[in-house]
């Protein structure tokens, strides 16, 4: 007889696997992709063994494949994340994401004197890869570690 | 061909050298010769949220000199503004009555946002301690004035680059020009870090000092700016370096002969009176350039030149 497995989050069928998602960013994976308001089940797995991170985060969305434009949104909160498209219990897919060059709305402008944080405004950030000073807001022009612009 | 017509100029970051280049070339059609009907039947309105004199005469005066008329916030204070009316709602009403908008505001982001709810051009008249593009196209056009180009020139930025925000501009549009920048200031006042990464980036050449004789004799150009008092968390420390930035007569026995000094104005102690009638002294006639980039600007975004 086979060994039962025991299954901690369960296979899914079709839909998406984020892996690798540093350990208590799961939850605000959901908020950010918005993933209630497509209506699936959304399953997330808290504190995961990872060979990699010591610890990890895991979110399964069924029937609804993320695009990598979708999916790229997390990199600024889960760097490390990966993404697994799964067809009929297969990963058809998988890829790191990657932090877009351009990103809309989903940051805050640690600038207080910044016009995003007096009106109505879609913040914008550029980013590059070069030296520490990663993320340029398109507004006040300023230049901002990635880690002291928090997200909305 | 650069095509300016409704195009806004709210950044130095969002222009070429070229760009640049045509800019300071159509200012110096204009000090050469007036075009009083230009602009004749275009409004120009002077949205200035944050008092500032200088650079709202300039902007008026050069409106009102190619024979366009100006309509203008009699007072910020009781300006709807001032009833918490957002820059973007107060933007939608006034483009309907002019052709172009001029700006100041002390939010930074303000001139940004407002040439995107606008469908007239926009310029940024200073955007709090952000950007002050008119500002750095007129020292631009002084230094190309005076010294006939704008590569390879030794250049002296000096005072206060911390938080003078026409440094970090002029510094950075050098750098793409090809000069050599030397920024003098106190330790605590110094370049702040991204105008550095920004300059890195483009491999612009930088050196960083504290005292400026030194480097006297090389330079061409020394632009001088205020430090103020109230910048320094220890009034003990200002006492100790305020002198050190005093251009006097003194300090120019080894300059060269091309060599001018430049100042966004208005000074208060940094240039001594004595200076002024040296031939070095150039920052009247930069002041003065303001109204002809001003024009230029204008004309070039209303797409009549
Ligand atoms: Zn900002």
């Amino acid at each position: 007889m086979k060994p039962l497995r025991t299954f901690k989050v369960y296979a899914i069928k079709n839909g998406t696997v984020i892996d690798h998602i540093p350990e208590g960013k799961g939850v605000e994976i959901i908020d950010l992709l918005r993933l209630r308001q497509w209506r699936k089940i959304v399953t997330v797995g808290i504190g995961f063994s990872s060979k990699k991170y010591g610890k990890k985060d895991i979110v399964k969305i069924e029937n609804k494949e993320l695009t990598a434009e979708e999916a790229n949104k997390i990199a600024i909160i889960a760097p490390t994340a990966t993404l697994n498209i799964i067809r009929n219990f297969e990963r058809v897919s998988k890829q790191n994401v990657k932090l877009p060059e351009v990103i809309e709305g989903i940051l805050k402008c640690p600038n207080p004197a910044c016009i995003t944080n007096h009106e109505p405004v879609t913040t914008k950030f550029f980013h590059d890869e070069t030296g520490e000073l990663h993320m340029r807001c398109w507004y006040c022009e300023r230049y901002f570690k990635a880690t002291d612009v928090e997200v909305m | 061909m650069v095509n300016f017509k409704n195009r806004d100029i709210i950044s130095i970051h969002d222009f070429s050298k070229e760009d640049i280049m045509h800019i300071l070339k159509t200012a110096k059609r204009f000090k050469a010769a007036p075009a009083p009907g230009l602009l004749k039947n275009k409004i120009l309105a002077s949205l200035f949220f944050e008092p500032s004199t200088r650079t709202r005469f300039s902007f008026e005066s050069a409106m009102q000199r190619l024979g366009g008329s100006v309509i203008t916030l009699a007072d910020a204070k009781t300006s709807s503004s001032a009833k918490g009316e957002s820059v973007a709602d107060s933007i939608r009403i006034v483009e309907k009555y002019c052709d172009v908008i001029v700006m100041r505001h002390s939010i930074e982001g303000s001139a940004r946002l407002a040439a995107e709810v606008s469908n007239n051009p926009i310029i940024n008249g200073g955007d709090g301690a952000n950007q002050h593009p008119t500002q750095t196209f007129l020292d631009l056009f002084s230094i190309l004035e005076t010294q006939g180009k704008l590569k390879g020139l030794n250049v002296a930025i000096v005072g206060d680059l911390k938080y003078g925000r026409t440094t970090h501009s002029l510094a950075y549009a050098l750098g793409m020009f090809g000069s050599r920048l030397h920024f003098v200031s106190p330790v605590s006042l110094q370049m702040p870090n991204h105008v550095m990464h920004e300059l890195k980036k483009m491999k612009a050449k930088f050196t960083i000092h504290q005292h400026p004789e030194k480097i006297m004799p090389k330079l061409d150009i020394f632009y001088a700016t205020r430090i103020q008092k109230e910048r320094f968390p220890d009034p003990v420390e200002y006492e100790k370096v305020k002198d050190v930035y005093i251009i006097t007569n003194k300090l120019l026995t080894k300059v060269k002969k091309n060599f001018r000094i430049l100042h966004p104005l208005p000074r208060v102690n940094e240039i001594n009176y004595e200076v002024d009638t040296t031939p070095y002294a150039y920052y009247f006639q930069q002041a003065n350039n303001g109204l002809y980039v001003r024009e230029a600007l204008l004309a070039l975004t209303l797409g009549k030149i």
